[in-house]
């Protein structure tokens, strides 16, 4: 009797890994799912920060996916070693703070580890050739499979039949006439293999699943690295923060977050004890924090503000407390903002 | 078996689950975890990782802010 074959399949909550694995399964192939958590993966962590996305189902996709799938899923935190990727990518970045090559690489390589941790024989991802513009394409197939260290034994189902034949379709693990011939940009293909699969719900994020391909946040990321005179080390809150509020830095020394709804406020009153805080005291008002080194006429600025962002924004006074890490608490009288009085270069 | 208790609290999606996880694969069958988190997240995430995985959920409920789940670890 033959060996059951066993894959670990790459699942990012998208189409593509979601009919890669299920395809590989037609096969009689074992399919287990990995996930890696980065700390920049747009998941549940705005949903469930903004009251605004309530309608929006606050799930994990990767999760869900390997449900629709009948499949477990290993989920793997690598935020503390995804930071050399994301600070020194050997192939550099996409449009914007986006390692897209080497976190590929990046993540083959940790799958390839865990296959062989697991007793596993082969990784499938959701690849195509021609589908993003910096790590799926022809040339960097094959750049993705030896960097990583799976070589021959990366198989992607959805592009298959475009590149040369892996260890599974050589040793007749998986039949390749069965694998697929997808190319370019064009999402027809997948959906019609979804349908055939009935699949009639599934997650197609616009910007893929990822903090680091969006302009504005690439922005405050940039500018928080720059505000620390280049040092581009981070840790998770850092990088949970540029993902909520209003981000103004009026000088290198401070930065200040606004709180845009109610949602954010209640997140980001977690953070009381590792920021200066900021409220308006008459009104109802946005929560802000105060990042960096202000000194006592930034603190005022700053007040001046949160003022704007109450709702007595058009008051001629309005009290703002100013709470400190250590719990002490000073209010002081400021005028409001108007809107164009706020320069538009302090705004990240 | 032993009952065991996870503080996930000001953990957003996907941590509380990997956390989740992680305290499992140190428990026996039988065994229960009590996670407590803040991320409403979790109400759906944690069964939805405990379906896929054969763990049983015995409990969820929330509390002010705090979400608890009670889980029975599978075979």
């Amino acid at each position: 009797m033959s060996k059951q074959r066993k894959a670990v399949a790459l699942i990012s909550g998208g189409l593509d890994s979601m009919l890669a694995a299920r395809t590989i399964m037609e096969q009689g192939i074992h399919v287990e799912g990995i996930n890696f958590f980065t700390g920049f993966c747009v998941e549940g962590h705005t949903h469930a920060i903004r009251a605004n996305d309530k309608a929006k189902p606050k799930r994990n996709n990767s999760l869900w996916v390997a449900e629709q799938l009948g499949i477990k899923l290993h989920i793997v935190d690598v935020i503390e070693e995804y930071k050399d990727v994301l600070i020194n990518p050997k192939h550099g970045y996409g449009a914007h703070m986006n390692p897209c090559l080497d976190c590929k690489i990046f993540m083959v390589n940790k799958a390839k580890k865990w296959m062989l941790e697991n007793d596993f024989d082969f990784i499938i991802t959701g690849e195509v050739i021609g589908q993003r513009p910096m790590s799926q394409r022809k040339a960097t197939m094959p750049i993705i499979s030896a960097q990583s260290g799976a070589d021959d034994l990366l198989l992607r189902p959805l592009c298959a039949q475009n590149l040369p034949a892996t260890l599974p379709e050589r040793e007749g693990w998986v039949d390749r006439e069965k694998l697929h011939d997808i190319t370019g940009r064009s999402r027809k293909p997948q959906i019609a293999m979804a349908e055939q699969f009935g699949f009639d719900e599934y997650s197609q994020p616009a910007g893929g699943c990822c903090f680091l391909t969006d302009a504005s946040y690439s922005a405050k990321l940039v500018d928080l690295w720059k505000a620390r005179d280049g040092d581009k080390q981070y840790d998770l809150d850092d990088v949970m923060l540029l993902k909520v509020g209003r981000h103004i830095r009026p000088e290198r020394n401070f930065k200040v977050i606004v709180a845009r709804e109610e949602g954010e406020g209640r997140f980001m009153q977690g953070y009381k004890k590792d920021f200066i805080t900021l409220k308006c005291v008459d009104y109802p008002g946005a929560l802000a924090l105060v990042d960096g080194s202000p000194s006592a006429e930034d603190l005022f600025l700053s007040a001046r503000i949160t003022a704007r962002y109450g709702q007595g924004r058009d008051a001629e006074q309005v009290d703002v407390s100013i709470t400190d890490k250590d719990g002490s608490e000073r209010i002081i009288q400021v005028k409001p903002f108007a809107a164009e009085e706020i320069p538009q270069e302090w705004f990240i | 078996m032993s009952r065991e208790v996870l503080n996930a609290r000001r953990l957003l999606c996907p941590l509380p689950v990997i956390r989740t996880q992680d305290k499992v694969k140190q428990l026996k069958a039988g065994d229960q975890l009590e996670v407590i988190c803040t991320d409403p997240g979790v109400m759906q995430d944690i069964p939805t990782w405990c379906r896929i995985n054969g763990h049983k959920v015995l409990e969820t409920r929330s509390d002010d802010y705090e979400y608890i789940i009670i889980l029975e670890v599978g075979g």
